[in-house]
């Protein structure tokens, strides 16, 4: 379970907003240009600080939603209920606007194309931003890993990079999205309709003996049922890496 | 400081009671889960806590002998490197003063070590003296699997990532060595007091 080192001191610096792009009515993604930005690895993410007037301060964490390649580092936030940082990122922070930040960090949950695969990327809704990541790092570098994309969210509004994840699985890469949509599908919806479950991995999952490299990443139910999900059809625990979104009020 | 987020006047502003909330933290009334991998399920039946490493004789508990330890309900406040703290968590456990009692050794570290292959460095120092436990209940109930049962490691007074979850024993160190996410560019002690989240601060 051992990783490389990260050992470079982070240091806080003032990144400017150089584009704000809404995905869905919750969502939005953050272009950002940090003046001493070294690089990161698809999956890590940043600590953002937002400092009031009279000195109060706020903290929160966001994964990174662009590749490494990537001319800017992108971060896409859901506005959560009560957040009080979400919220400002979504709804006051505008275009060319200073946003403090400092990463990257992690350094557990990452994917780089050397790492292989098949590749299986669980994602329940914003958790999909670092799987985002991954996927635009595999697109950019020409990898043709076979990846499939288990993609869990409310309704079809819901879905976050969508036509870009249409246009990934149309390139002929090796790349596959599986969508399922939990609370309402459009008339003619041909994805999954529920709750990602034991059965529903059982038909989506790559098969334990390919000896798949599994990322997890959504609310701790969807991660918990995911996670044991692959541990009972046969995935090794450590080629399962989870990340969890709780209720944090952020 | 110098820079000010336009725009920002933090409507949260839920620093808790004075003196508890380390900076950069907000107050969280759930019970968020963080983990690397899946949820390791081990039996109780073969369950055990050991001590080995840096001792001449290595010491070791079934299931049944740790919960014949003298146990204490203790509540203390948590601080996660995530940036949430929980005020007043209720806990009971065995202090580690009982699990290291009559233990002799040089050692001046350990390496606590989890079911799923989790690790996480501590001082010696840190873990005797009344500062931790190895709990078993939360909230008057059995610790479930999520939060790191059938027992954790619990140092309130470092992030909590070094409260490891389904812990299984601890090395002794005579130097000190880097856990899991602290080769990961997680701070080598992690005091919350000083905002010791990552490798430098």
């Amino acid at each position: 379970m051992a990783g490389a080192a990260v050992l470079r001191r982070l240091t806080w610096q003032v990144a400017r907003v150089a584009e704000l792009v809404d995905e869905t009515a919750q969502t939005r993604t953050i272009a950002l240009e940090p003046p001493d930005w070294r690089g990161h690895r698809a999956g890590q993410h940043v600590d953002v600080r937002l400092t009031a007037e009279d000195g109060y301060q706020a903290q929160r964490s966001y994964s990174i939603a662009s590749a490494p390649e990537q001319e800017r580092l992108e971060i896409t936030v859901e506005r959560l209920p009560d957040g009080e940082v979400s919220t400002y990122l979504v709804g006051e922070l505008r275009s060319g606007d200073g946003l403090e930040l400092r990463g990257p960090i992690g350094g557990y949950f990452v994917w780089e194309a050397a790492d292989g695969g098949p590749l299986l990327l669980l994602a329940g809704g914003s958790g999909v931003v670092p799987l985002m990541a991954m996927s635009r790092h595999r697109a950019l570098v020409g990898s043709d890993v076979p990846t499939r994309l288990v993609y869990s969210s409310r309704t079809i509004d819901d879905v976050i990079y969508r036509e870009e994840l249409g246009r990934l699985a149309a390139g002929g890469s090796g790349f596959e999205v599986v969508q399922t949509l939990t609370r309402a599908q459009p008339a003619g919806w041909t994805g999954y309709s529920r709750r990602v479950d034991a059965d529903l991995l059982q038909e989506t999952a790559w098969p334990a003996a390919d000896s798949p490299l599994a990322y997890v990443c959504g609310p701790t139910s969807f991660v918990e049922v995911c996670a044991a999900g692959l541990v009972d059809l046969g995935y090794e625990p450590e080629r399962i890496k989870t990340e969890r979104f709780g209720p944090t009020g952020g | 400081m110098s820079f000010v987020s336009r725009g920002f006047r933090g409507r949260g502003r839920d620093e808790g009671p004075p003196g508890r909330v380390p900076p950069g933290q907000y107050v969280e009334h759930g019970f968020p889960v963080l983990s690397a991998g899946p949820t390791p399920h081990t039996s109780l039946e073969v369950w055990d806590l050991s001590i080995v490493g840096e001792i001449d004789e290595p010491k070791g508990w079934t299931w049944k002998e740790f919960r014949a330890l003298e146990s204490e309900a203790v509540t203390v406040d948590i601080h996660c490197v995530t940036k949430w703290s929980k005020l007043g968590t209720r806990w009971e456990g065995v202090s580690l003063d009982t699990i290291f009692d009559g233990v002799e050794t040089e050692a001046q570290y350990v390496m606590a070590f989890s079911d799923g292959g989790y690790t996480t460095n501590v001082p010696l120092e840190d873990i005797r003296g009344g500062k931790a436990w190895v709990a078993f209940a939360y909230d008057g109930e059995p610790l479930e699997a999520e939060h790191g049962g059938p027992a954790r490691l619990l140092v309130p007074h470092l992030y909590f990532w070094k409260s490891a979850k389904w812990l299984r024993g601890f090395r002794l160190m005579a130097e000190d060595e880097p856990g899991f996410w602290e080769s990961l560019g997680y701070h080598i002690y992690g005091d919350p007091w000083r905002e010791q989240r990552y490798s430098g601060d």
